[in-house]
């Protein structure tokens, strides 16, 4: 054990002794009674301590989005709390007061956090206040109407009481909870729309904030598997007999497809994981290369598919136009690549599963958990750490790594009389080749313009995995054969474009996959915004003007491109380069979960065809901006994260064998290549939507398009090779 | 026994000499501020000082580590350090954070041979070291604001 308690463990103890506690389902009075009498717990989500620190419980992980720092804002908004006596606390797996409003299970994705948040935790933090402030009015003798709450303090007008939050728990746990607590007007909030430090700064430029991976339990074991060289392969046999005379390794277990071997350490393990052999049956494993896999992909996109939308006629109007193209474009199987490799820490004892990652499908995870060990869901606790990235990646519909854990503790439990504490720790090269990938995808537009140049035709065909059919919770948003993810963007084109016609056709090469950072908007934003760049060459027009003109019944995506087009200056010539340098700028827009992005790159092409991004110039409207600042980091980052895969994202597969593993062969982007952005937010008394995902797929349409506009040479081929660029 | 300083301190092991000083940070001395991201010195996530140099603790032996000073981020106590913490919190640097520890390791190392870094220093400096959460931007703005706080 680390001399300073676990955070984990020392949540359980807090918990035990919770004092006021408000939430959508209150706590039996009986629990109040046997609680410390002078702690306030109103809901689910708030807790106030004697000692006046006001705990907020998240039912959101934090994984870097800011999900933590925007429940508080929430709460503390509505408490008029003092934002320096806030911390926080991830709420435990319980549907019953946790669920994602938007999701309808409780976990973290979809670019829903604040969005299906943002009522139900001001509604919380309002409760709470009104209790506090219904507790000052009985103490005082005073009514509720004539005392203020500030900065944690309740005090009446006359300046002669003042008492904090600490001081009113007790009482305030006794006060009736209101049915319906009033909520602050947009002009009152002190918290809403400015920048909030984040609560995690501290921790996180400190090393002591808590991940997985540095989870240490009493008799905890360090768990390094052997894993599949392919997709579908099966442990035949093994020999462990090397790895077991590794000192540190304590036993070697199979659990399921892969061979662990569990040491007292990392290192131990890992050194015994090497050594072990495996013989693998790879009868029924996949074969496919990515090459072999795109040149299926061009076939089927060649006949027709499922139809996703279709407007006017353009089987007559195309073939009709004297000005028409055609394009196709490729998208790579993408990694996630997470910072922190997959882990998961889980003990086992008869009749309970304990578990402590970073679980971002909490009710997800703790029915495939249930189910795969023979427990009621309540019997499966999950404690949520902090997560070190996701990008969707930990929100794994199938619970992968989370079973794999389960899996392994189970092996060791059953030879060590139902008991085990075990923490699965993936390696990079693990984590990068176990699959979950953004799927390979590859789409044919052809399209045209009439004679005054404006597009009026716009046939298209996505061919790829379908993500929804590996979440079966989700299901029911299957239409007609259709994953609405695959053609998400296509299919709600919002370009006034009378004959249009998208149309899917879904593949199952056998290769494992699931969300990545924005779904189906990663590869239909960039055919899209593309295409319609290539449109505007076509016919002469401007990219932006083009864009206005026929985005005129969509004001939204309007006030980002009109916003976009003024900071980034498009109306005025770009700079030019040095001598032998060619420069040139993009623009595209694209609307993804509800919010709506539009980005200018301006890049500079060497004479050798090198290129580097200049400057990045972005505009959001997320509806209300809660905290600014946040939604500028996280247009910041998920261009940057657009911009990894854009330049050099690509995990492919040569006879079902992944070809990276590691940093060095799946490059992402590195300091010196990350440009100047400048984030700008469109003022909007909207309902707030999400920030984590709508950044990332809209730079690479964007480059692509600058670099078109520096060097006359249209990249169709997802990474943007720079090598493929030719000389000036 | 393989002995050397840990954050001003005398510490002792008793690992093998191959084994990376990640680990015996992290399993041996319970120091998990260190991080593990990718175990090939491709990352930086495992930045340390070694005799006030950064290094990859993921692949240095330990046994190289004997008798020099090691600094991890929970020993971080030079005036460079503070500074680039405290600019780190007040620019709020971090997202999912789990790459920061290397990247506070890095930048103090950097200002610590150099007051006042350009661009071109800090990605030197910093090249080696990814973060996924693309907080790139505002670790240069936290650098060159540490070195305002530093002049």
């Amino acid at each position: 054990m680390t001399n300073t308690p676990l955070q984990p463990e020392r949540r359980i103890f807090l918990k035990a002794g919770a004092g006021l506690t408000l939430g959508m389902y209150i706590a039996p009075l009986s629990a109040l009674a046997s609680a410390p009498a002078q702690d306030f717990a109103p809901n689910a989500f708030v807790r106030v301590d004697p000692d006046g620190t006001v705990t907020v419980i998240s039912k959101h992980i934090e994984l870097g989005q800011g999900a933590f720092t925007g429940m508080a804002t929430l709460i503390a908004e509505e408490m008029d709390a003092d934002w320096n006596r806030i911390r926080i606390e991830a709420a435990p797996a319980d549907r019953t007061r946790f669920t994602n409003l938007h999701l309808g299970s409780q976990g973290t994705g979809g670019s829903t956090s604040l969005a299906n948040a943002y009522l139900q935790m001001r509604q919380a933090g309002a409760t709470a206040r009104a209790m506090l402030v219904a507790a000052a009015a009985a103490k005082w003798g005073i009514p509720a109407t004539e005392l203020k709450v500030a900065k944690g303090e309740v005090s009446d007008a006359g300046g002669r009481h003042k008492a904090g939050f600490g001081e009113l728990a007790a009482l305030a746990a006794q006060q009736p909870v209101p049915a319906k607590a009033e909520l602050k007007r947009p002009e009152q909030f002190i918290f809403i729309g400015k920048k909030v430090p984040r609560k995690d700064s501290h921790a996180k430029s400190t090393g002591t904030a808590q991940y997985t991976q540095d989870v240490k339990l009493p008799g905890m074991l360090t768990a390094v598997v052997a894993r599949p060289p392919r997709f579908g392969a099966r442990v035949r046999s093994f020999d462990a007999d090397r790895a077991r005379g590794i000192k540190g390794v304590v036993g070697v277990v199979q659990a399921g497809d892969v061979v662990a071997v569990l040491g007292t350490g990392f290192w131990p393990a890992k050194q015994g994981r090497d050594l072990l052999q495996v013989e693998w049956d790879e009868s029924q494993a996949v074969r496919v290369s990515s090459d072999t896999l795109m040149n299926q992909y061009r076939d089927l996109a060649r006949a027709p598919g499922l139809k996703a939308r279709a407007d006017g006629d353009v089987d007559t109007a195309l073939p009709a136009l004297v000005r028409t193209v055609e394009a196709t474009y490729d998208f790579p199987y993408l990694a996630h690549a997470t910072m922190e490799p997959m882990n998961c820490v889980v003990r086992l004892s008869p009749g309970l599963c304990e578990t402590w990652y970073g679980a971002q499908g909490h009710t997800t995870d703790q029915d495939a958990l249930a189910a795969y060990l023979g427990l009621p869901p309540a019997q499966v606790r999950i404690n949520t750490l902090y997560a070190g990235g996701s990008f969707g990646r930990r929100g794994n519909p199938k619970s992968d790594y989370v079973l794999e854990a389960a899996a392994i503790a189970r092996a060791w439990a059953m030879q060590h009389e139902g008991q085990a504490t075990v923490k699965l720790v993936w390696t990079r090269e693990d984590d990068m080749q176990a699959g979950h990938y953004r799927p390979m995808y590859h789409h044919r537009l052809a399209g045209g313009v009439d004679a005054s140049g404006k597009p009026v035709a716009w046939k298209q065909h996505v061919v790829g995995q379908s993500v929804v059919s590996t979440m079966p919770q989700y299901a029911m948003f299957v239409k007609g054969g259709i994953d609405p993810t695959t053609v998400e963007g296509s299919a709600n084109l919002p370009y006034a474009i009378p004959h249009l016609r998208v149309e899917a056709t879904t593949t199952d090469p056998g290769i494992p996959i699931q969300p990545w950072r924005s779904v189906g908007a990663t590869h239909n934003a960039f055919a899209t915004e593309v295409f319609l760049d290539e449109l505007a060459v076509l016919g002469g027009q401007d990219p932006v003007s083009l864009r206005r003109e026929l985005l005129a019944q969509h004001p939204r995506h309007r006030g980002v491109l009109e916003l976009v087009a003024q900071q980034a200056g498009w109306e005025k010539p770009l700079a030019r380069g040095k001598p032998g340098e060619r420069r040139g700028r993009g623009i595209a827009v694209h609307e993804s979960f509800h919010s709506y992005v539009a980005q200018v790159a301006e890049v500079t092409v060497k004479a050798d065809g090198g290129f580097r991004v200049d400057r990045v110039v972005c505009a959001v409207d997320c509806g209300l901006a809660v905290n600014p600042d946040i939604v500028r980091a996280q247009m910041e980052g998920g261009i940057a994260y657009g911009l990894s895969a854009a330049l050099y994202g690509e995990v492919t597969l040569k006879d079902g064998r992944v070809e990276q593993d590691n940093f060095d062969n799946y490059r992402v982007l590195r300091m010196a290549e990350m440009p100047a952005i400048e984030v700008h937010i469109v003022p909007s008394a909207e309902a707030p939507s999400g920030v984590g995902e709508p950044g990332t797929p809209v730079i690479a349409p964007a480059l692509a398009n600058a670099l078109f506009a520096a060097t006359g040479q249209r990249l169709r081929t997802l990474p943007l090779r720079s090598a493929t660029l030719q000389p000036a | 026994m393989i002995r050397f300083t840990l954050n001003d301190k005398p510490a002792q092991v008793d690992v093998p000499g191959d084994m990376p000083l990640l680990w015996v940070l992290r399993d041996e001395l319970d120091l998990t501020g260190t991080k593990f991201g990718c175990g090939k010195a491709l990352c930086g996530a495992c930045t340390v000082h070694l005799n006030d140099q950064p290094v990859r603790a993921c692949v240095l032996p330990v046994s190289m580590a004997a008798g020099a000073r090691v600094t991890t981020i929970e020993g971080l106590k030079t005036r460079a350090g503070k500074a680039v913490q405290a600019a780190w919190e007040k620019l709020d640097v971090a997202q999912c954070g789990y790459c920061q520890s290397g990247q506070v390791m890095a930048a103090t190392a950097l200002l610590s041979h150099n007051a006042k870094p350009t661009d071109a220093d800090i990605d030197a400096a910093m090249g080696g070291l990814i973060c996924r959460c693309g907080t790139y931007g505002r670790i240069r703005a936290a650098i060159h604001a540490a070195a305002r706080a530093l002049a």
